[in-house]
């Protein structure tokens, strides 16, 4: 123990003395008396001496240990030892200034006891308010007051408040004059804890609120490379939680942001607005009673005035709030609503510019009264039957289009505004009084013959027509039959509007629809077939059909109606195939548009897909003399088409559902089962997989199945699955017909990518395997087997099935291949990019994240490999495999990547080929706008090579090398300031391109270099 | 004369802004060459910004597509200008945009005249001949305060 003693006195001498901090001793003593090796009592006896020695710089070193021991060991003291610590420590802040700071670190480590006894807490604040002259201090010292005075409010919150407003007026003292943006944040954190946890502020309110609201509008800019990562943004959320924390700042902040609202810096404007909403949001009728019309003019004056969006709609939302708050506070006693008399304000000095539907305020005006109709339901009341009958005024006092375009917008706006409010007060709408005139409006609009004009007038009916209950039946009817004419109109230019209009319309009043607008677009559907002229006008029928199919009951009337069209197109009065498409097309949509409603869904399963599949296997089983003659019903495009027809169908159903279908559709293509399907008396069996060459026909039937199998969800049992991977299997190596082996591809890519992992599915892809081994080395099959290959490749990429790597690397060892090279080489983008009917998300198949990025970095590196081991000839195909795969990619992802890529990049840009020329332009691009570091290294090939590009023979290849060269300008000004003479000397060039496409990229191009480095950019 | 931040002219006329160019298939066709045509030069201007609002010279009427005449043959393109108002100070200003814009954006062989729509401007004579004097133009771009008005007035709109 004695020894031990001895050991304490020596580190005690030897840190005293040791001017320079001795470290060791330092951490020693610390370490000590935490590991219980002496006690803080010994540590005290040891200085004993040091800490009244006549000399300050001793008596500081002393503390300066002493104070690092508690550090290290608050929590270890007693009651006791506190006690007497913390008076002698509040003595010592009468001493030397020299010792001031180590006394404040050693009262931190006090503050942080919890030992510490009732009373003492208050006694060192006292002290430090009387002792301390704050802002002399070093900003580390400054920073531990604030430490200390936190540490007790989130302690000793009890004891502080019997200190009442002395409390407040300390730190105020404490802080005034605090500039370092650190400490700042702690003591605004300090102040908004003041308020929200209810310290009394006494008579100090006005104090509390000059100290803190000098520093508004914040104006801070951290120097570069700043270690500490404080911003303005910090700064500014941190002082506006203070000043919009309490209405009793109200009466001093309002004043000062109104004159800080007129500031001519932006930042300071919107910095204002925004606090301007934040205190809003708190304060009541009182506090803003006095100085309403200022606010007001302050606000009006920037919407009005300024140039930037950002201001406007800060302004607007600063509105909103004020008049939420004037609405939410209860009417005084002595009647006065504030509320309505702001409103009155507004409106008298909004409601004139809206006369003006062809001046520059029109639109502000319009703004700032539907933020202050949007507040509340009251406000949307007053304005709007204050609004509302003028602007029905204003609309038949105009007579142009354009003026009467302006005033529905600005009808449309607040329109929209009522259905914020309808539900809440059913009893009394605003809109009631007006709904005729409102109607006539709208139909003048709908009949007018400016396009936007009428554009306008159907989003407004729509708006109208969404407010519940306002319009009655009749009304409707009339709606409808506006909205047939502009769709079957002749050159309708808003058909897709009114037919929106027509599907959102429909969901709320299905009845009217259908019983007006089906019927007569049918009717129009079934007249003057035989002309082609009117094709768009069957066209624009099938899809308002498909596009007013939002309710169940509905669809029940269009989807038959399209498959009897459909059926009817098939018997033969038209031999055309675009007919069939649009059936198709305008069936899909119909079915992404009940995808989420079960019921639609699964009628429109029942209906559509046995239909389908009759009509198919019909038209593949008709006797016809030569092939020419096949129908038009098995052409490609139309059998694509009702892929997603079938697929819409099928995929969003539930398992319980669409299980007896599935195994209807495996049988009918696996044995032929026809019986599920109607009109089912076929002159022939109807055998895709056996009926051989002869059968092309019904072999590209396929696409059908694939179509119903790949969708469905997996947990779908399908049966009979190995035999129809099988037949698939064979179908794909074995047709002769593109579309049929490539559709029997994707139907077995598909099914592989969702079979559980097992035996089951070891032994199908074993025998794929050997199926391409054999097949590459026969020379009839090969196209064919690296259609399979592509497809089951994917399947497997997409799943991170290990034999991927294997079949990627045959891939890649085939671009070297003479005949199948470049095919290969397409094949990656196949690959890397997502298929719209098979192996997609929407088709419940297994995709990986990141497949992309995962196959990325398994064969670039391979690629690049082989690329430079290859002949020079068949260098393009690596290229541009490789480019097709770095299209694919995010650009987060390639970033690192770049510096090793980039050599190989500026390469392919000399290639000559132009789909090599052209993805690696649309690759660089977007590389340019954000990893300018590694660019602005090869700055010299880039620019030379990208301006031998804008002079390529193909227009796309000129137009991306443009936009490249356009990108470039977002490299560092100093990279670039070397070229810009000699890019605006070439781009003059493409000036006179003899495409006009390529001269509008020019033309940005050459703009923006001009504009670099030069004033006012 | 009219106070520090005040607008000559608070509460102009708006006009609406046509749309872009429909790209038509033969656009799009490599071997058809396109003309410069009227329409594509009112597209070079139509977006220039105005000195004093955030506004387009399109949405002020400053510019008009039948205003404009190009002759791609005889490489020769002129534009009339309308200022807002009879006294309007920037009217210069303007039409030195204007100017600057075209030759920035024109193959070199064109000659561009750039004028006031007659009747339509005080000194519509003065603001004419200063436009059509190459060495004036030159040396007002010269100048870096006029140079930096004039590109923030081509500077894309952010």
């Amino acid at each position: 123990m004695a020894a031990e003693e001895n050991g304490v006195w020596g580190l005690v001498e030897v840190f005293v003395s040791g001017l320079q901090d001795g470290k060791a001793a330092e951490l020693a003593t610390g370490t000590q008396v935490k590991a219980g090796n002496c006690t803080v009592l010994q540590v005290v006896e040891a200085l004993g001496s040091y800490l009244a020695n006549s000399e300050p710089r001793t008596r500081g070193r002393g503390v300066q240990l002493l104070s690092q021991v508690l550090l290290q060991c608050y929590p270890r003291l007693t009651q006791k030892e506190v006690e007497v610590l913390v008076l002698f420590y509040e003595n010592r802040l009468k001493d030397h200034h020299l010792i001031t700071p180590h006394v404040l670190q050693g009262l931190k480590a006090l503050s942080m006891c919890e030992t510490l006894p009732q009373g003492l807490a208050v006694s060192i604040l006292k002290a430090i308010f009387q002792e301390v002259h704050v802002q002399s201090l070093m900003q580390v010292d400054r920073h531990i007051v604030y430490t200390i005075i936190t540490n007790f409010m989130r302690t000793r919150e009890e004891e502080l408040k019997s200190l009442a407003a002395d409390f407040t007026f300390g730190f105020i003292q404490v802080m005034d004059g605090e500039k370092d943006p650190r400490n700042l944040l702690v003591a605004f954190q300090i102040v908004r804890d003041i308020i929200v946890k209810s310290y009394s502020l006494g008579p100090f309110v006005e104090e509390l609120f000059e100290v803190t609201s000098c520093y508004f509008p914040i104006d801070f800019t951290p120097p570069p490379n700043d270690p500490h990562g404080i911003t303005r943004e910090d700064l500014i959320v941190s002082l506006r939680a203070v000043l919009a924390s309490t209405p009793s700042f109200a009466e001093f902040l309002l004043p000062l942001l109104i004159e800080k609202m007129d500031s001519d810096v932006q930042s300071a404007k919107v910095d204002s607005l925004q606090t301007l909403n934040a205190s809003c949001a708190i304060y009541g009728q009182k506090e803003l009673k006095e100085f309403l019309s200022s606010l007001w003019s302050s606000i009006r004056r920037e919407v009005f005035q300024t140039a930037s969006e950002r201001i406007e709609t800060e302004g607007l939302s600063a509105l909103h709030t004020l008049c939420q708050s004037l609405s939410r506070s209860v009417v005084g006693s002595d009647g006065e609503d504030l509320l309505d008399s702001f409103l009155n304000c507004v409106l008298q000095d909004c409601k004139h510019h809206l006369c003006e539907p062809d001046m520059k305020l029109v639109w502000p005006s319009a703004k700032l009264l539907q933020a202050a109709a949007g507040a509340s339901y009251r406000s949307c009341y007053k304005i709007t039957t204050s609004i509302l009958p003028l602007l029905l005024e204003q609309y038949n006092q105009h007579t142009q289009s354009s003026q009467r375009r302006t005033i529905v917008e600005m009808l449309l706006g607040f329109l929209k505004l009522q259905g914020k409010w309808i539900h809440e007060e059913e009893d009394e709408n605003a809109l009631t009084g007006f709904k005729d005139c409102l109607c006539t409006v709208m139909y003048s609009a709908l009949t007018d013959p400016n396009v936007q004009l009428q554009l306008v007038g159907i989003k407004a009916l729509t708006a109208l027509g969404s407010l519940q209950g306002l319009l009655s039946t009749s009304d409707m009817e009339l709606v409808v039959d506006h909205l047939y004419r502009l769709i079957v109109e002749k050159d309708a230019q808003n058909h897709l509007a009114a037919m929106e209009a027509s599907g959102s319309l429909a969901r709320m009043y299905p009845s009217a629809f259908a019983s007006r607008l089906v019927p007569k677009l049918s009717e129009k559907l079934q007249t003057d077939q035989m002309e082609p002229s009117q094709s768009s006008l069957r066209q624009r029928c099938l899809r308002a059909l498909s596009a007013v199919s939002t309710h169940p009951c509905i669809v029940r009337e269009t989807v038959p109606l399209l498959l009897r069209y459909l059926q009817h197109v098939q018997k033969g009065s038209i031999l055309c195939a675009e007919g069939m498409i649009s059936v198709c097309q305008s069936l899909h949509l119909l079915a992404m548009q009940c995808q989420q409603d079960t019921e639609s869904l699964w009628y429109y399963h029942q209906t559509v897909i046995p239909c389908l599949l009759a009509l198919a296997v019909q038209a593949a089983l008709q006797e016809t003399q030569t092939q020419a003659e096949s129908p038009v019903l098995l052409d490609e495009s139309v059998l694509t088409a009702m892929v997603p027809v079938i697929s819409a169908a099928c995929s969003h159903l539930s398992p319980e559902l669409v299980t007896p279908s599935v195994s209807q559709v495996v049988g009918l293509f696996l044995h032929g089962d026809v019986s599920f399907l109607p009109e089912n008396s076929f002159p022939r069996r109807f055998q895709p997989f056996q009926g051989g060459e002869s059968e092309e026909k019904q072999r590209q039937l396929v696409a059908l199945l694939m179509a119903f199998v790949c969708p469905l969800q997996r947990n779908v049992e399908i049966p009979e699955l190995d035999y129809l991977l099988l037949e698939l299997l064979t179908l794909s190596t074995s047709s002769r017909c593109p579309f049929a082996y490539t559709s029997a591809s994707k139907c077995f890519a598909g099914l592989v990518n969702k079979c559980p992992a097992g035996e089951q599915l070891d032994e199908v892809l074993c025998s794929v395997m050997e199926r391409i081994e054999s097949g590459l080395v026969d020379g009839f099959d090969r196209t064919r087997v690296l259609t399979l290959l592509l497809w089951v490749t994917k399947a497997l990429v997409l799943r991170y099935h290990p034999l991927n790597t294997q079949l990627t690397d045959k891939l890649i060892s085939l671009l070297t291949d003479w005949e199948l090279g470049p095919a290969a080489a397409d094949g990656f983008f196949l690959l890397v990019s997502d298929t719209p009917d098979v192996l997609n998300k929407a088709c419940h198949a297994d995709v990986r994240i990141m497949f992309r990025q995962r196959f990325f970095t398994e064969n670039v590196p391979k690629l690049v490999q082989s690329f430079h081991a290859a002949d020079e000839d068949k260098k393009p195909n690596y290229l541009k495999a490789l480019s097709h795969v770095l299209n694919s990619l995010p650009k987060q992802v390639l970033m690192p990547e770049l510096p090793s890529l980039l050599s190989l990049l500026l390469e392919a840009l000399s290639c000559p080929d132009r789909v090599v020329q052209l993805s690696t332009l649309t690759c660089l691009e977007p590389l340019l706008l954000d990893a300018s570091q590694i660019l602005s290294l090869h700055m010299d090939t880039l620019v030379m090579k990208l301006l031998s590009l804008t002079c390529s023979p193909a227009m796309a290849v000129r137009i991306a090398a443009l936009q490249c060269v356009h990108a470039l300008t977002r490299l560092p000004l100093h990279v670039l300031l070397p070229y810009k003479m000699q890019v605006i000397r070439a781009l003059a060039k493409p000036l006179d391109d003899k495409k006009r496409l390529v001269r509008k990229e020019a033309v940005t191009a050459r703009g923006e270099w001009f504009l670099l480095g030069s004033p006012g950019s | 004369m009219v106070g520090g931040n005040q607008l000559e002219n608070a509460n102009p006329l708006i006009y609406q802004r046509s749309g872009d160019r429909q790209v038509t298939a033969q656009d799009e066709d490599e071997d058809i060459p396109d003309k410069i045509d009227d329409r594509e030069i009112f597209d070079l201007i139509r977006s220039i910004n105005d000195p004093e609002h955030p506004l387009s010279l399109e949405e002020l009427n400053v510019v008009e597509q039948v205003r404009v005449k190009v002759n791609d043959d005889e490489s020769t393109v002129a534009v009339e200008f309308t200022p807002t108002i009879p006294h309007c100070s920037m009217a210069t200003l303007i039409g030195l945009s204007i100017k600057v814009k075209l030759l920035r954006s024109l193959p070199e062989r064109f000659k561009v005249d750039v004028h006031i729509t007659p009747g339509t401007h005080a000194s519509e004579h003065a603001v004419n001949k200063q436009l059509a004097d190459k060495e004036r133009v030159a040396a007002a771009l010269e100048n870096s305060h006029l140079l930096e008005v004039v590109n923030q007035c081509l500077s894309a709109r952010s």
